[in-house]
């Protein structure tokens, strides 16, 4: 039973993620991307960052990595895969994920906590969490303004996993950090189980850090170790 | 110029001592070498002298001055290190790649002794915005700065901007970097051991930044632009890769010594790791992996290409670590016992010259003369300025534009965010934290610049303190005019006294620093105002002592603590009203830290609930920001503040140093009273938290509305930037 944290070159939050789920006691190992092999392991979290530099197009060479293929082949085995900020974008170059990250409408990087909207209890980081639950978390990118041309046929898949809203649990524009289509800021794979989003839940993961005093990205972690059947809380 | 080089400016005494120590004369390798080497942005000739007048000294103090970083011992086998530089000649011309290698080349300072870095501050200073190059300068500056931070995972967590007329043609761009490391594998920029081996780590060596050095070395003139060139081109990405690698290598064992590769490129971290290790070093160019063909040995020697580390091992075994790690290296020579640095192409031998002749120039001696300040309007009755006109100064405003677009989170350490205490405050590994503050005012430092000087070592550690801290050490940075002219050499060394007696006074050293001249514009002749930039560190002991900015709970009691004086020069209040004169706030080191130790012990209680430095804006600013993040106000009886015979204006705007409000919960008030009473400093309970921020005086109330304070506060900035205000 072990989760990978993926490492690449310029990979930022890979420590921060290792961090979170060894503070949960996942078993989880730090890997070189050269050196992974999916069949050692039960689920993998790909970082956040800045991988190969984004030269091209945010995650568009790690997409292209043997790694990468590793991953793909695991999503086939149904094995929880989550992709945080520049690993959503990764997934997203890999074409596991539908749609584009495009820049910011602000043309900004933005740092900022930002409140989300848990949209469906069925993936594998999602299901210790209900519908309609909000979740405190930061987000930190350049990129992450969510764009596709199938919203519609994403809802009616149950697709949608996070939304920006305010406190009021409102999809407002106010609330919507980088523009996102409809303010959505994470989407799943059709069969739920590959999970890409922009906010930073490893960056929840510790009370003290948080401005709500709340450890709201921690039960990401823990609904994953849960699914893969590592413990339950 | 020299044996007809016009691109040499080494003096002809320097010629001589040249000439004598080598016994010869230099060939035009050598030359350009001993030029750049020599140049006072490596030697800091004229500085030296000065620079000893600070208290280096203390019982944390691990590596004190004269190395790549500071380092202090924070407990439990943990150390912080921490350096500050400027960037300002080529941010003033290429704002962008400026200010972005700035932030490059603070993290390797930190890197090269071990450290992981984890934070990095920026000390900003632009002309007004309502200048159009201000606004270029100031967005591609933040931009470059956040690009970098951001990509190499090293989150920017505090800092300040000032603007003011004379930034505008020279923006100043300070950063100073944090770094984290077990005591026990820091690396000193050494080569001690003959027959180490020298490994050249990281980016290829290219033709950009040549001269760089000597570029910051003089004034900026109209033809500075054509200087474009000698600015460096950062890559943060490859940036990454390096201090990945350079932590895998260093718990290898293997390193013995490290320097990176700043001013000077590969000729002043080879001379001066083989003069600080009492060795020599060799290089062979012919094994540099180079960016473009046909470089000379002269343009390799000089290179200040980025994202390179000079590594001194003991095992080639090392290199397995940048081979995993995919970050490219070269072989490029060794340390030998000969004392001499030898570059060499292949067999060949090209240069040859004593390290310590390098590494060690003579200083050259200023004179220092008490300028005549002229001010334009000394005296008059100031404007009345309200409330909301200096809130919507540019330099109180909020920040907000700025810090966002930097990620303050990476590293999962940042307590304290940006705009929610008087410092950052980052989590250490040993359950303490780590307060971060940068201070610095132009204004007070123009009018008196040994008041500028201690008065940023007291603001920086009194906001260290308002979150908890018990002051560590600090770092300077000092940014001057032309240091041949007399007076502006006065400024700088009375700048130093004052940095100096005030780590003096509140016992906390001075572990490292950064000098910068020739900061003014030949176009009007004019230097920008001193600014000894200060960063301070503070120890925060206990997580529980972490204390917010922002008003708390509706009922609270406030207090403030210090005296208020008629003390309006230089003060943001004055600024605005087109004063240039008048009483600079005074400054007493004794005082200063019987207000701070007071504060710290009051923390400690944990009786306090919130706490705000008074400095730019004075105690009216204070409150009103206390409010704004709180979005809660306060009702204050102005008259109960200790002061004498000040008016309405004089009370509020006053900039008086060693000042702090603090609210209490009301269960804990007479806790905290019975405790300041103990403090000896003056203090008085002024009011209470309530929901909208109202001065009482004379029989007369003034209401501030918050919503309205808020978003006037808030929007200064963005509508500049954003909203093509002219």
């Amino acid at each position: 039973m072990k989760v990978a944290v993926l490492q690449f070159p310029g990979s930022n939050c890979d420590l921060d993620a290792l961090k979170a789920l060894r503070s949960i006691k996942v078993p989880t190992d730090l890997i070189w991307h050269r050196e992974f092999k999916g069949g050692d392991y039960d689920g993998v979290i790909i970082p956040g960052g800045f991988a190969y530099g984004d030269y091209l197009r945010a995650g568009a060479i790690s997409a292209h990595t043997p790694a990468i293929e590793e991953v793909k082949e695991m999503a086939a085995e149904g094995k929880p895969i989550g992709g945080i900020c520049n690993g959503f974008q990764i997934l997203i170059e890999a074409g596991l994920l539908p749609g584009a990250l495009i820049e910011n409408s602000s043309m900004k990087f933005v740092c900022k906590w930002v409140i989300v909207k848990v949209e469906t209890d069925r993936t594998p980081f999602t299901r210790l969490l209900r519908r309609g639950q909000l979740m405190r978390m930061p987000v930190a990118h350049h990129q992450g303004n969510y764009f596709c041309k199938n919203l519609k046929e994403l809802y009616e898949n149950d697709q949608i996993v996070f939304r920006y809203v305010d406190e009021r649990a409102l999809p407002t524009e106010s609330a919507n950090p980088n523009g996102a289509i409809d303010n959505v800021a994470g989407v799943c794979n059709p069969e739920g189980n590959v999970v890409g989003l922009m906010p930073h839940p490893e960056r929840a993961s510790n009370a003290i850090l948080s401005p709500s005093g709340t450890a709201d990205g921690e039960i990401f972690f823990k609904s994953m170790f849960d699914y893969m059947g590592g413990r339950s809380w | 110029m020299v044996n007809g080089r016009e691109d040499v400016s080494l003096s002809e005494s320097e010629m001589g001592y040249i000439r004598n120590a080598m016994g010869r004369e230099p060939n035009p390798l050598e030359l350009g070498m001993l030029d750049i080497m020599f140049s006072e942005h490596c030697s800091y000739k004229s500085s030296r002298p000065i620079l000893k007048l600070l208290p280096g000294a203390g019982k944390r103090v691990v590596v004190g001055q004269g190395y790549d970083a500071g380092v202090m011992d924070v407990d439990d086998g943990w150390v912080v290190n921490i350096r500050m530089e400027s960037h300002n000649h080529p941010s003033a011309i290429e704002p962008y790649n400026g200010a972005a290698t700035g932030i490059g080349g603070i993290i390797r300072d930190v890197l090269c002794q071990g450290a992981r870095p984890i934070a990095l501050v920026d000390s900003l200073r632009f002309g007004p915005l309502k200048s159009a190059r201000s606004r270029w300068l100031f967005k591609y500056v933040v931009k470059g700065i956040g690009d970098y931070g951001n990509c190499t995972g090293i989150p920017t967590v505090a800092g300040e901007v000032e603007f003011d007329e004379s930034f505008e043609n020279n923006c100043l761009v300070n950063v100073a970097c944090i770094g984290l490391a077990r005591k026990e594998n820091l690396v000193l920029a050494k080569a001690s051991h003959p027959g180490d081996l020298l490994i050249l780590v990281g980016g290829s060596t290219g033709r950009d930044g040549i001269h760089g050095v000597t570029f910051a070395s003089k004034v900026l003139t109209d033809k500075s632009e054509e200087d474009r060139p000698s600015v460096q081109i950062g890559d943060p990405f490859t940036k990454k890769r390096i201090v990945e690698g350079t932590l895998k290598a260093i718990e290898t064992g293997y390193v013995r010594g490290l320097k990176d590769l700043g001013g000077g490129g590969l000729t002043c971290a080879a001379s001066e790791m083989a003069a600080k290790g009492g060795c020599g070093a060799e290089i062979d160019i012919s094994k540099m992996h180079l960016r473009e063909e046909g470089m000379t040995p002269y343009e390799i020697m000089l290179s200040e290409s980025q994202e390179r580390m000079l590594f001194a091992v003991k095992d080639i075994q090392v290199t397995e670590v940048f081979d995993r790690y995919e970050t490219p290296y070269a072989v490029v020579g060794k340390v030998t016992d000969s004392k001499y640095l030898v570059v060499k192409h292949g067999e060949k031998m090209l240069a040859r010259v004593p390290a310590e002749l390098l590494a060690d120039p003579p200083t050259v001696e200023r004179r220092a003369i008490k300028p005549l300040v002229k001010l334009e309007k000394t005296k008059g009755v100031p404007r009345k300025i309200g409330m909301l006109e200096i809130l919507s100064s540019q330099n109180i405003a909020s920040k907000e534009w700025v810090y966002r677009q930097y990620d303050h989170e990476v590293g999962v350490r940042t307590i304290t965010k940006p705009g929610d205490g008087d410092s950052a405050v980052m989590m250490l590994p040993n359950e303490k934290a780590l307060a971060i503050a940068a201070d610095c005012n132009s204004g007070h430092a123009y009018l008196d610049p040994y008041i500028g000087g201690s008065g940023a070592v007291a603001e920086s550690c009194r906001n260290v303190a308002a979150t908890g801290g018990e002051p560590l050490a600090i770092v300077d940075c000092c940014n001057f005019g032309d240091p041949e002219k007399p007076e502006l050499f006065w400024q700088f060394k009375e700048a130093v006294k004052g940095i100096a007696d005030m780590c003096t006074g509140l016992e906390v050293p001075c572990i490292g620093g950064n000098v910068s001249f020739y900061n003014e514009s030949s176009g009007t002749g004019k230097a920008v105002k001193p600014c000894p930039a200060v960063v301070a560190l503070g120890l925060v002991n206990s997580l529980d002592h972490i204390t917010p900015m922002q008003f708390q709970k509706v009922g609270d009691a406030v207090l403030i603590l210090g005296e208020t004086h008629r003390e309006l020069g230089g003060s943001e209040y004055y600024r605005l009203s087109g004063i240039d004169g008048g009483e600079i706030p005074k400054i007493d080191a004794s005082r200063e830290k019987r207000s701070i130790d007071a504060v710290l012990s009051a923390i400690k209680s944990g009786s306090v609930s919130s706490c705000h430095d008074c400095s730019r804006g004075g105690l009216g600013v204070a409150l009103a920001i206390m409010a704004i993040r709180g979005g809660l106000g306060a009702t204050i009886e102005l008259e109960k503040v200790p002061f004498k015979d000040l008016s309405f204006e004089e009370v509020l705007f006053s900039e008086t140093h060693s000042r702090f409000i603090l609210t209490s919960e009301e269960e804990n008030v007479k806790a905290l009273m019975g405790l300041l009473e103990t403090s000896s400093v003056p203090f008085a309970r002024i009011g209470k938290v309530s929901t909208t921020l109202t001065f009482r005086w004379q029989n007369e109330e003034h209401d501030f509305p918050i919503d309205r304070m808020t978003s006037v506060w808030e929007n200064v900035i963005p509508k500049y930037m954003e909203g093509g205000e002219k």
